[in-house]
């Protein structure tokens, strides 16, 4: 038995997992009880589990968060969530201070299994500060895992893989995707994993590597770059940090090609990393300049100039000619 | 840190309070105080407490002093680096380990840096982390200490979920989260104790109003009078208790503890003392504050106040106590060699403690340097 969900609710179904398998598990944050959070992606958990598990905070990122450090100590597994991506900063101090370094700290003697969720990235018509994308931020910061899911399946399965991995995940939630479209998905998720990039689509000609909402426009491109009798492999990254270096090396080597697909800023985003990486690595496999096709170095433009800033199937397009043509 | 100046009038004979004029002394006024009565009240509270559990408290002061004194020592010889002394605030910190039980969850920050010794963490531990060895910080579990927060008021908020989370799981603790005065003007003081009332959280604020945040006046903190008082705005109750008299301390934290055990949230405590030393080793105090001024505060220094306290009480002699002071100096005396004794950790070891599966980026492949000497099929990349 399978069933249909979109990545919301398939995000829904793996908290309700969690907490379900997990009696140390229990979500905070802003909204989230009665009200299911303003995505509703905890609709019903409430209900179900008790307020004792689903629990409503004060407004207070920063409060919350480092509360959330706290409660590893005495056992628990939370799950935060954080309502836009951008509400995140002021519990950026507790992220980088404190959660990346606590494992460090204890001289790799105690991780804390803690995931912060963040619905993240443009394209929804949104007000200020609701469409950023900060995956670098914590990229850069040491001890913090940063993972991004891209469809419903994968959604409810790296949470769970998040949740029990021991060290603290930052977990941003493509939002512009939340309603995108229904994927079979099982009854019940297997936990995931967080390690490797998945090669969604296979292509000798090209490699677009891509996560989160891009996903959608690299796999558009590719469809396109196909009529055009380009052989187009795209791959969804999944995890920011770590990288799968042998999957990106190896596309690298197998296609000759790689281009880079993020919507977060341009200047020392993950396209930077990958760049630099294959250069480092594989330059001689190299057929063409490795591009990045970004957002842009600009506080994410309000509404009516969205569009823009975020990559596009034509500029993947675009990107992708300039390189064959190299 | 330069020379003490001499006082330039009589010694204090009295340790009921620091000596007239002292800045910021009329603070005490109203805070719960045990060495602070007159001596014929001091000497009655005194007689209801057992001997044994006094003297504890003026051993463990003794051994804190031990350990702040060595560090400096230390400090200056060089081998450890930069160190920030708690000279003057034995007794609250004391009171606060000793008041709460084994269980309990202690939250310092670098003002505190030796409050596990008390439950038991060799002091080497502390001291190697201010020599910059990873071996100085510890597992965490074992003494329920969380590491030193560098960072002050961030630990609040972690003392809040761990109490909060210990509350939710039906397991009787309690957490303290130490601060200073400085600490209360950060934000996450006050999202701690908006979020702790709230949850009913079984946690205590520590603050210690020590006067200075390195040469920043509590006047210039805060425009409340008494830090206590800012518990009115959370819903809590705000205690103030004298910073220097461990007994006062003692019971003001046992009372918070005992709240907070029978489900009735946190409490913000109020310790008003005065910054006896420099704010660490590198500071130099003469640039912002009135030393002369200063020393009025050292009637207040708790190891001598204490002694003072509990020879007039009849709970011990000099000799038995000045014993216990030497011991406790004795214990440390050789402690700067197996500081420096200690093997320095590798980067490897280090960068295997970061996740829980190391990364390969942390890894030598992921620290890798080119090795090529030429281009292509030349010498061929590694």
């Amino acid at each position: 038995m399978t069933l249909e969900l979109n990545m919301v609710e398939a995000i829904t179904r793996g908290l309700s997992q969690l907490l379900e398998e997990d009696p140390a598990a229990l979500l905070l944050g802003e909204d989230i009880g009665a009200n299911g959070g303003v995505f509703r992606a905890t609709a019903g958990l409430q209900d179900r589990f008790g307020p004792e598990r689903v629990i409503d905070t004060p407004l207070c990122e920063a409060g919350f968060v480092g509360a959330a450090i706290g409660m590893c100590l005495v056992g628990l597994h939370p799950v935060v969530e954080i309502q836009f991506d951008a509400f995140v900063y002021p519990a950026f101090e507790q992220l980088v201070s404190q959660a990346g370094r606590f494992r460090w700290r204890t001289g790799g003697a105690y991780g804390l299994p803690l995931v912060v969720r963040l619905p993240y990235g443009g394209g929804t018509r949104a007000p200020e500060l609701h469409s950023d994308s900060p995956e670098t931020l914590f990229s850069h910061v040491p001890g913090l895992r940063v993972v991004v899911p891209s469809d419903p399946r994968s959604a409810g399965e790296l949470l769970l893989a998040a949740s029990r991995c021991g060290d603290p995940v930052i977990f941003l939630e493509p939002k512009r995707m939340y309603r995108r479209g229904r994927q079979a998905v099982p009854p019940t998720f297997v936990e995931g994993d967080l390690d490797h990039a998945v090669v969604v689509r296979p292509g000798d000609d090209l490699t677009v590597i891509a996560y989160g909402a891009m996903l959608e426009v690299a796999e558009g491109a590719a469809e396109r770059l196909a009529q055009e009798g380009v052989s187009t492999r795209v791959l969804d990254l999944r995890s920011i940090y770590p990288l799968d270096r042998e999957s990106l090396l190896q596309a690298a080597e197998e296609t000759g090609r790689v281009l880079v697909v993020h919507e977060a800023p341009r200047h020392c985003g993950i396209g930077a990393e990958v760049a630099a990486l294959l250069q480092e690595e594989v330059a001689d496999a190299l057929l063409s300049p490795t591009l990045r096709v970004t957002g842009m170095d600009l506080p994410f433009p309000l509404s009516q100039n969205e569009d823009d800033a975020l990559p596009s199937v034509e500029r993947v397009l675009a990107a992708a000619h300039a390189m064959l043509e190299y | 840190m330069g020379t003490p100046p001499k006082l330039t009038g009589a010694p204090p004979s009295s340790a009921r309070g620091p000596a007239a004029g002292a800045p910021g002394a009329e603070l005490l006024e109203g805070a719960i105080t045990v060495l602070g009565l007159p001596e014929p009240e001091m000497v009655a509270a005194l007689s209801s407490w057992p001997r044994e559990r006094a003297l504890d408290l003026f051993t463990a002061i003794a051994q804190l002093r031990a350990f702040d004194e060595r560090a400096v020592i230390l400090q200056r010889q060089g081998r450890i680096g930069t160190y920030p002394t708690f000279y003057g605030e034995e007794a609250v910190q004391v009171a606060s380990v000793r008041a709460l039980q084994n269980q309990d969850w202690l939250f310092p920050t670098y003002r505190q840096t030796a409050v596990a010794t008390l439950r038991g963490c060799p002091p080497l531990v502390p001291l190697l982390m201010w020599r910059g060895h990873p071996g100085g910080w510890h597992d965490v579990m074992k003494y329920r200490v969380a590491p030193i927060c560098v960072p002050v008021a961030t630990n609040f908020p972690h003392a809040v979920g761990a109490a909060w989370g210990a509350k939710l799981r039906h397991q009787e603790l309690v957490a303290l989260a130490y601060g200073g005065d400085g600490s209360t003007s950060a934000g996450d003081f006050h999202e701690a104790c908006n979020l702790a009332a709230v949850m009913g959280a079984p946690v205590i604020f520590l603050i210690t109003n020590n006067q200075w945040a390195i040469s920043t006046p509590v006047s210039r903190q805060t425009k409340v009078r008494r830090v206590a008082e800012k518990a009115a705005g959370y819903g809590m109750p705000g205690v103030r208790v004298d910073a220097f008299d461990v007994f006062a301390c003692y019971q003001v934290v046992q009372e918070a503890a005992e709240r907070a055990r029978r489900g009735e949230g946190p409490t913000l405590i109020e310790a008003i003392g005065y910054r006896l030393g420099p704010h660490g080793t590198a500071d130099e105090p003469s640039l912002y504050r009135d030393q002369i001024a200063d020393r009025l505060w050292e009637p207040m220094e708790p190891v001598r106040r204490t002694r003072l306290a509990l020879v007039a009480a009849g709970l011990a002699s000099e000799e038995e106590l000045n014993q216990i002071l030497a011991e406790a100096a004795a214990e440390l005396r050789d402690i700067g060699d197996a500081v420096e004794s200690c093997s320095p950790a590798s980067i490897q070891e280090i960068a295997g403690s970061v996740h829980r599966e190391t990364p390969w980026e942390l890894l030598p492949e992921g620290l890798w340097e080119p090795t090529w000497t030429g281009r292509g099929d030349a010498g061929g990349a590694p």
